[in-house]
């Protein structure tokens, strides 16, 4: 059933539904990109819940011209003229007033739903035009989906897509360092705009498959999860329309295996399992990477300290330390030095001593910011400066490494 | 009298950066109160104040980064929009978030925007240019370096590799040397000496009051207001210094510096 379904063979409607969440999540993921990175990710919550006022105002206005109200490119425009000015509202109320971003977001959210919700219950009440279902825009609707709808959403997602492209660098060059850009002469405020318009239009547009509650999520985890895999912004907004465009196609193909699966918290669903497998997997920013790369730092560590101790004539007492040592074959089972061990003892404390001869030259701070008690001083001076800098050893250091 | 208002205007058409009454203020407070400064071309100017004076304001709101209440901004005697491909700033280091995923070679590359726009390709020439400016600040081996992984003054050199890029005659830098490595500090005022002997005018917000007769030609001394400007020997004397920072600084830092 799933196999047929991610093939796209359940039909007319599954079809449809499945194409256009992926075009959705595509376009979602790379416009989210730089909401995210912009630090302005909640913006985009309090530009959907801004859009039922206006879908309610939609539906009344047709209704009153004499339609039954339930066309979409209507709701769909009412949509994007609300959210648009409660998107004025946050950025007037951040930029005019002592609010905080967070608390006008707060704010916008809060009483455009309410409004909203109350309009839905005025058109409970009203007597003419077909109110039913009007409700479904919350958390998305995909059962009625018509080749119209699946057009509107296909064009624009790449309307979006296209002015992603265009206004990628401005973008960049904003969420990064908003004061050289400013100083460079771009409009700060203009393309900060720009960044959250798109953000409405694939809110807009997104109505329909995932509602304006969930949005939100297609817009933010697929950058998110993206982020895990890549240090480039280029390649973290294109993994990311990768990361929406795939939640978007196999939760619409997940939610049509079994009548009722709503397709909207699906998607999310499918895009949120591929944000845990980043958050584990992706190697440099994952938890288990991250989790080996510190086991395998702490292992450096207590050798390093057990080889000093070694050399020193110490002992040994922690554990761990004699745990590695032994593994390594630095030491024999009763603790013991051996062969192999003495001679990296001697190398260690003979590291150690020309670092810490060569942090107490200022003449060398710029190799001395390389030391980090584990990097050999052979990888940072060049063999000359090593001889160099020997000179000023003690006898004794030289000749110590040098007859291992 | 008619020769003298003539020469003024040439210098006012000379001074890469003019700035007249400007006001800036956050609420009710003003940050920067009706302050004239005059940068003179080709030189190091410092400007130099206590914590809260002002100084990277001035800087921001001649920028246009902060909305100035009142006041007029001119440079090379025109209206600041005009000059502005001439012009770099170097923001305070602190300012950015450092975990953001670019690469050093991107963030200097930025620099290059008026010739990158929206669309055009980056190319060889532009490939050059940001690394020869990367050379100059001695990080042409970071290029394909996350940003994350630099140290502060690596960072701070990135950031004065990415105005140098633009290729401007004016260099406005706010705290160039907060926080960095004497290493780094070097590379600085020594890039910073070659921009000078190349004509170009440099600005920069110190804190150290110690470097300041070493470093710099001028001083532009404020705390909110004014206090003095002109040449380091005859501007930045313990009277104007005492002026500038009340009972901040201790008499004897007083007598060391001057």
């Amino acid at each position: 059933m799933l196999l047929e379904a991610l093939t796209l063979q359940l039909g007319y409607n599954a079809t449809l539904v499945t194409i256009g969440a992926a075009l959705l999540g595509l376009a979602a993921g790379a416009t989210g990109t730089f909401l995210f990175l912009g630090k302005r990710a909640l913006v985009s919550d309090a530009i959907s819940h801004a859009t039922l006022p206006g879908v309610a105002l939609a539906f009344m206005a047709m209704v009153a011209l004499g339609g039954d109200g339930r066309a979409l490119p209507g709701l769909l425009l009412g949509s994007a003229i609300s959210s648009a000015v409660g998107l004025l509202c946050v950025s007037a109320l951040t930029n005019r007033t002592r609010l905080s971003e967070d608390a006008a977001i707060g704010a916008v959210l809060s009483v455009f739903y309410g409004l909203g919700v109350v309009l839905l219950t005025v058109i409970q009440s009203m007597s003419s035009g077909r109110q039913a279902g009007l409700e479904s825009f919350l958390l998305g609707s995909t059962a009625g989906m018509l080749w119209n709808d699946a057009l509107v959403i296909a064009l624009g997602g790449a309307l979006v897509l296209a002015l992603v492209a265009l206004l990628r660098r401005p973008m960049t060059m904003v969420a990064f360092d908003p004061e050289f850009a400013a100083g460079a002469g771009m409009n700060v405020h203009r393309i900060e705009l720009a960044m959250m318009g798109l953000a409405l239009a694939i809110t807009v547009v997104g109505l329909k498959i995932v509602g304006l509650i969930l949005i939100v999520a297609l817009l933010i985890i697929p950058a998110v999860a993206a982020r895990f895999w890549s240090e480039r912004v280029d390649h973290v907004v294109l993994l990311a329309g990768g990361i929406g465009g795939v939640s978007g196609y196999v939760g619409a193909a997940i939610s049509a295996t079994a009548p009722g699966l709503p397709t909207g918290p699906i998607v999310v669903l499918v895009a949120f399992g591929l944000f845990a497998l980043s958050l584990v997997l992706a190697p440099g920013r994952g938890v288990l990477a991250a989790i080996l790369r510190h086991r395998r730092f702490q292992a450096r560590v207590h050798v390093r300290q057990g080889l000093l101790a070694l050399a020193q004539g110490q002992p040994i007492y922690e554990p761990l330390t004699l745990r590695l040592m032994r593994g390594r074959g630095l030491i024999r089972a009763d603790g013991v030095a051996t062969k192999a061990g003495r001679a990296q003892a001697a190398r260690a404390l003979l590291d150690e001593r020309r670092w810490q001869l060569l942090r107490s030259d200022p003449a060398h701070e710029e190799a001395a910011a390389h030391y980090d008690g584990l990097t050999p001083l052979e990888s940072v001076l060049t063999p000359d400066q090593l001889r160099a800098l020997d000179r000023g050893l003690r006898p004794g250091d030289v000749q110590a490494g040098a007859l291992q | 009298m008619q020769v003298a208002t003539e020469q003024g205007q040439a210098r006012d058409a000379e001074s890469p950066l003019d700035i007249r009454g400007l006001t800036v203020t956050y609420g009710e407070k003003p940050a920067v109160f009706s302050v004239d400064a005059r940068f003179a071309p080709g030189v190091m100017t410092a400007i130099v104040g206590p914590n809260g004076a002002g100084k990277s304001t001035l800087l921001k709101a001649a920028l246009g980064i902060v909305r100035p209440v009142s006041g007029q901004v001119k440079a090379w005697g025109r209206p600041i929009a005009a000059g502005r491909a001439r012009i770099s700033y170097v923001p305070q280091r602190a300012s950015v978030d450092w975990d953001f995923p670019t690469r050093v070679i991107d963030v200097v590359l930025m620099g290059q925007y008026r010739q990158l726009g929206l669309l055009r390709r980056v190319r060889t020439r532009h490939m050059e240019a940001a690394f020869d400016s990367l050379r100059r600040v001695g990080m042409d081996g970071f290029a394909e370096r996350q940003i994350g992984q630099l140290s502060g003054g690596q960072q701070q050199r990135v950031f004065l590799a990415r105005a140098l890029a633009q290729g401007a005659d004016l260099y406005l830098l706010d705290e160039p040397f907060a926080g960095v490595d004497a290493a780094t500090e070097k590379a600085i005022i020594d890039v910073l000496k070659d921009l000078r002997s190349k004509g170009k005018t440099v600005v920069a917000v110190h804190h150290d009051l110690g470097t300041v007769p070493e470093y710099f030609d001028r001083v532009l001394l404020i705390n909110t207001t004014r206090i003095a400007e002109g040449p380091v020997a005859g501007t930045f004397t313990q009277d104007n210094l005492q002026k500038a920072y009340g009972g901040r600084l201790a008499t004897a830092q007083m007598s060391a510096l001057a």
